[in-house]
């Protein structure tokens, strides 16, 4: 270990001596979790990079989700790992950062495009060193086939109650499946129901901060409602959700057999391209009529810098360039939900991302609760969450022992939740 | 030395009644039925569009769900030409390596008593009990000081090594059954002890050795892991690992999922009917034993 | 040579008669020649990368990715700090039913299968490749295409029921804690009974002829010439079997389990082994960077125990098997 970490330092030395003399003529390779992007970045992103900075050539290589995390940190300890690296938010990536996997970026001149909040997500946590520049985060809500609510009569629900009323409406048809939500893979349960309701419950910032400073419990009311919700979401999931997968759900819901998808924003694409009717979008469903409503943005996506990487002058000009209005424009469009975290201007043009990036306007927002700070210890609670998530849906566990195990796994490590 | 096949049919047709046959036939019929359906049902429905996938999944593609655009994209898409090519150069090549390395130190293990034999025996089995995917980082860095990074060589020298312990373990107990006298016949005749290896006992033990080279190829073939690590580029990519790569990217696109699966299950099977025969040939031809 | 390599020796040769017990002693390159290469490339790319590995069972890892001594501590965190130990048990536990499981279903099915087509039915070739074809596969194939088959969505097992009368019978099986690890345990089974079915296959057909025609003499028939001369000739090879099945319920099972029920075990651990354990610590989650001091200590334990079970095969089963052998 001892012997691997002596060769990294003297490779990123000999890289920073020689980068200068690299930057013209580079190839850099992108690290990404996001095969389904390939197209675009082939044909839409690399190109528009490469017209402005002729001598750069940039290679998207991407790792199937499942495979990413691992593959890319035994690539990173073995040197092989691309120059650019695409970072998931908090946790993760300060891990890479500390470990000297990731470039301190703080310097670049493009960060200052980017609002405190982006740019906090791939920081220390006393923001004084950037690891990644901010690419996009996602919107969290329901979309819904809007011709079946039209052929029910049914309208987008804005409180709890519309919601399950909305549900039997459609329940009681028999044609459609009310929720296109299954179990078998266990992150949808904590990603597109947990984290997604949750912050109207634990309102949004105040309850995510509130268990980062040890003032608040997995177990008090707030955290717990959330998934008393979801126990009675399991009456309208179709038959045997226990089985259903993720791509199960998306197939169900695009092949028109399901009504409402439990979302995040990154499915916009795939869903233009495969659903034959038409789609709308509504936001978490609040407590009482008139309540402030609260989303999940979570910053999802951001690109940073191998410390070992040959080109580390090529690999700025990118970054820069990530962090340039025309790629916020670029980005946003050509992957529609996927939302620049850019102060820059830009317009979205796919009409279900216009709606779910104009609940900034309505609605507070705040991130998942589990990915800052509170999934740094083991029990690791962002994993806690997939299985006790699951296991509500599953009956295994109720909504007061997936709350309590939430907190007993947080307990066992996290000092300020420790009295 | 007798056909072992046709006193075996022989000897069966002797003994058995009709209803036993029927019996035997049903058995395996019925297994055989399990064993392949779900591969026809993976062919069947790549050949529909998606929603005759969902649909129909039990049905023949018919007039308005037969569909080849699952193949169409998957033969635009990916370089299945050339992940197939590597697929079968690194799987042949460590196979080769596997089986003569195996059998040359299996040999030795099972032939001759020299110091150490026990141990190292116990030594070269001792890879079957730990993954080797946890050495990834040490084998990532001794293939970029090696200059090895996205070269079939690399994955054919591990596969080698992660075969190797099967390949002496099973040989080594077989050898051990071989009649020693043959050896000791071919040595009064003044043969040394390479032409014994090469001539007397490797034809002995071609039923193993074919029967190993299944086993062997199964894990080399399917792996993913290695590949995505010590040769992801495009020119070096494996097809297992193609596949996978193109399921990632066409997650809902079930028609083209399925071509790709279907594409990539075909060479295998080429290749185990290759193998099959030889193993077939061995397995009656070689069948006596010690 | 050590007493103890002698004992060993001769425990292993105990059976054979004292003329073939006799190994030409050795000496001479020769044996060096067949044996280095081997030796060489394992060495070099899997003890040392695995000793490597191991080594850091022993350390501790801190922030910076630098690492302390640890003695074994890991070792203690593992078997006694309750968030470990609970995950480690439950793992082990899965192993062995999953272990369990292949002992009862898939070797006896290879076993009855190979003895079917030692009877040389007509076909018999076909069925044999046939019924191989399943092992052959990638498991991102079978993975795949199972789920699609027990999918509740996609309807075939509930249909192929339903066309039998008994659609009451559907369970989202490997949704459910109860029938998750049951259910991937049968699609291995599904793919890799061809192996024990080929092993044993081999075996029976170099049963020399004339043991089977004297014991027809003595008026035995077929099933009490399986029972009592076959079988026992084959004990061996079980045993080769039943070793193999225990080593790669630990190793192989990994990338089944991985690519159905994901690195978490799913549905609330209750597929979770030993392989997903020590690939998700070892490598990481997505928020998550791996622990390869944990990684490590759970690979050496399971080192220990797979080091237990090849032990208990050599010393008391194969020693035992052997008597049997002429």
């Amino acid at each position: 270990m001892k012997h691997m970490m002596k060769m990294t330092t003297a490779t990123v030395a000999l890289c920073f001596a020689s980068g200068g003399v690299l930057a013209q003529d580079a190839t850099l390779t992108i690290e990404s979790w996001r095969a389904e992007d390939q197209a675009i970045w082939d044909d839409v992103l690399i190109p528009a990079f490469e017209a402005s900075h002729p001598g750069i050539q940039v290679d998207f290589a991407p790792t199937a989700p499942t495979e990413y995390n691992a593959a890319l940190n035994a690539r990173l300890d073995g040197g092989t790992a691309g120059d650019l690296i695409v970072c998931r938010p908090f946790d993760g990536s300060l891990a890479l950062y500390q470990r000297g996997h990731l470039a301190d970026i703080s310097d670049l001149d493009g960060l200052d495009n980017f609002p405190d909040f982006a740019k906090a997500a791939w920081q220390t946590d006393d923001a004084s060193a950037s690891f990644c520049v901010p690419m996009a985060s996602v919107i969290h809500g329901f979309i819904y086939n809007a011709d079946a609510f039209a052929e029910l009569g049914i309208e987008e629900p804005g409180t709890v109650e519309e919601f399950f009323a909305v549900l039997d409406t459609i329940q009681q048809d028999g044609t459609y499946t009310p929720l296109a939500i299954g179990s078998a893979d266990q992150w949808e349960a904590a990603t597109m129901a947990y984290t997604n309701i949750g912050p109207t419950y634990w309102n949004g910032e105040e309850g995510r901060q509130a268990l980062i400073d040890g003032s608040a419990k997995f177990t008090d009311p707030q955290y717990v409602r959330p998934f008393e919700v979801m126990e009675r979401w399991a009456d309208y999931m179709g038959r045997a959700f226990q089985a259903q997968g993720y791509t199960d759900s998306q197939n169900l819901f695009t092949l028109g057999r399901a009504a409402i998808y439990p979302t995040g924003s990154w499915e916009i694409g795939g869903f233009n391209d495969q659903a034959f009717f038409e789609m709308g979008a509504f936001p978490p469903p609040v407590e009482a009529e008139g309540d402030t409503c609260y989303i999940s943005d979570h910053t999802d996506i951001g690109i940073g810098m191998n410390t070992a990487t040959d080109n580390p002058e090529a690999a700025r000009a990118f970054l820069e360039w990530i962090a340039s209005a025309e790629f916020a424009q670029l980005y946003t469009n050509a992957l529609p939900g996927f939302f620049s975290l850019s102060n820059a201007q830009f317009e979205v043009e796919d009409p279900l991302a216009q709606e779910m990036i104009s609940w900034r306007e309505e609605c507070e927002s705040t991130i998942r609760v589990a990915h800052q700070i509170l999934s740094r210890g083991e029990p690791n609670t962002w994993n806690n969450m997939w299985t006790v998530s699951a296991n509500v849906f599953n009956d295994a566990a109720t909504p007061a022992e997936a709350a309590a195990a939430l907190q007993q796994g947080l307990e066992a490590w996290y000092e300020p939740q420790q009295n | 030395m007798t056909n072992i096949a046709s006193t075996g049919r022989a000897r069966a047709g002797r003994a058995r009644g009709l209803s036993t046959k029927a019996a035997v036939h049903t058995v395996l019929l019925g297994y055989t039925i399990i064993a392949i359906f779900p591969v026809i049902l993976v062919i069947l429905n790549s050949f529909k569009n998606r929603r005759g996938i969902f649909s129909d999944p039990l049905g023949l593609p018919r007039g308005e769900t037969f569909s080849m655009e699952g193949y169409a994209t998957v033969l635009t898409q990916g370089d299945f030409a050339t992940y197939f090519a590597n697929s079968i150069i690194v799987t042949v090549s460590a196979l080769f390596l596997i089986l003569l390395l195996g059998a040359m130190a299996a040999h030795a293990l099972a032939e001759y008593r020299f110091r150490l034999n026990t141990l190292l025996g116990i030594y070269l089995i001792l890879g079957i009990m730990v993954p080797i995917r946890l050495g990834t980082v040490a084998i990532l860095e001794l293939m970029v000081d090696l200059n090895l990074v996205n070269t079939l060589l690399a994955l054919i020298l591990v596969y080698t090594a992660q075969g190797l312990p099967v390949a002496v373990f099973i040989l080594t107990e077989f050898m051990r059954t071989l009649s020693r006298d043959i050896k000791d016949c071919a040595r009064v005749d003044g043969l040394s002890e390479y032409r014994i290896f090469f001539e007397v006992v490797v034809p002995l033990i071609r039923p193993v050795l074919a029967t190993v080279a299944v086993f062997s190829m199964i894990p080399i073939w399917n792996d993913l892991w290695f590949p995505l690590i010590l040769a992801s580029g495009d020119a070096t990519k494996t097809v297992t690992l193609g596949v996978q790569q193109f399921i990632g990217q066409y997650t809902v696109n079930w028609s083209a999922v399925l071509a790709s699966l279907s594409i990539a299950i075909l060479p295998v099977l080429g290749l185990y009917a290759l193998f099959s025969r030889q193993l077939i040939a061995g397995i009656t031809s070689g069948a006596v034993k010690g | 040579m050590s007493e103890a390599t002698t004992e060993q020796e001769k425990t292993a040769r105990e059976a054979k008669p004292p003329k073939r017990r006799k190994r030409r002693v050795g000496g001479g390159w020769h044996i060096f020649v067949f044996i280095a290469p081997a030796v060489l490339i394992y060495t070099i790319f899997s003890i040392y990368p695995l000793v490597e590995s191991l080594r850091l069972s022993l350390f501790d890892g801190l922030d910076d990715g630098s690492a302390v001594w640890n003695g074994l501590g890991n070792y203690v965190t593992l078997l006694f700090n309750p968030t470990w130990a609970t995950q480690f048990w439950n793992a082990l536990w899965n192993n062995l039913i999953l272990f369990f499981i292949h002992m009862v279903v898939q070797n006896p099915i290879g076993l009855l299968l190979a003895a079917l087509l030692s009877l040389a039915p007509r076909f018999g070739s076909t069925y044999r490749t046939l019924i191989f074809i399943p092992t052959l596969l990638s498991v991102v194939v079978v993975g795949f295409i199972w789920e699609l088959i027990l999918s509740p969505l996609w309807g075939v097992s509930e249909t192929l029921l339903g066309a039998v009368g008994l659609a009451w019978l559907y369970q989202p099986w490997l949704g459910l804690e109860s029938t998750a690890l049951t259910t991937v345990s049968l699609i291995s089974v599904w793919q890799y009974v061809g192996i024990p079915m080929m092993l044993i296959y081999a075996a029976l057909l170099s049963i020399p002829d004339e043991l089977i025609d004297a014991a027809r003499v003595d008026g035995l028939n077929g099933w009490w010439i399986f029972w009592k001369v076959k079988l026992p000739l084959i004990l061996p090879t079980l045993g080769i079997v039943a070793i193999l099945t225990y080593i790669g319920n630990f190793t192989a099972s990994f990338d089944l389990i991985y690519s159905i029920q994901g690195a978490l075990g799913a549905p609330n651990y209750s597929t979770d082994v030993m392989g997903t354990l020590l690939f998700r610590t070892f490598f990481g989650q997505q928020l998550q960077i791996g622990d390869i001091h944990m990684g490590a200590t759970i690979a050496s334990m399971m080192f220990f125990i797979i080091l237990i079970g090849v032990t208990i095969y050599l010393v008391l089963v194969q020693r035992r098997l052997q008597r049997y052998e002429m």
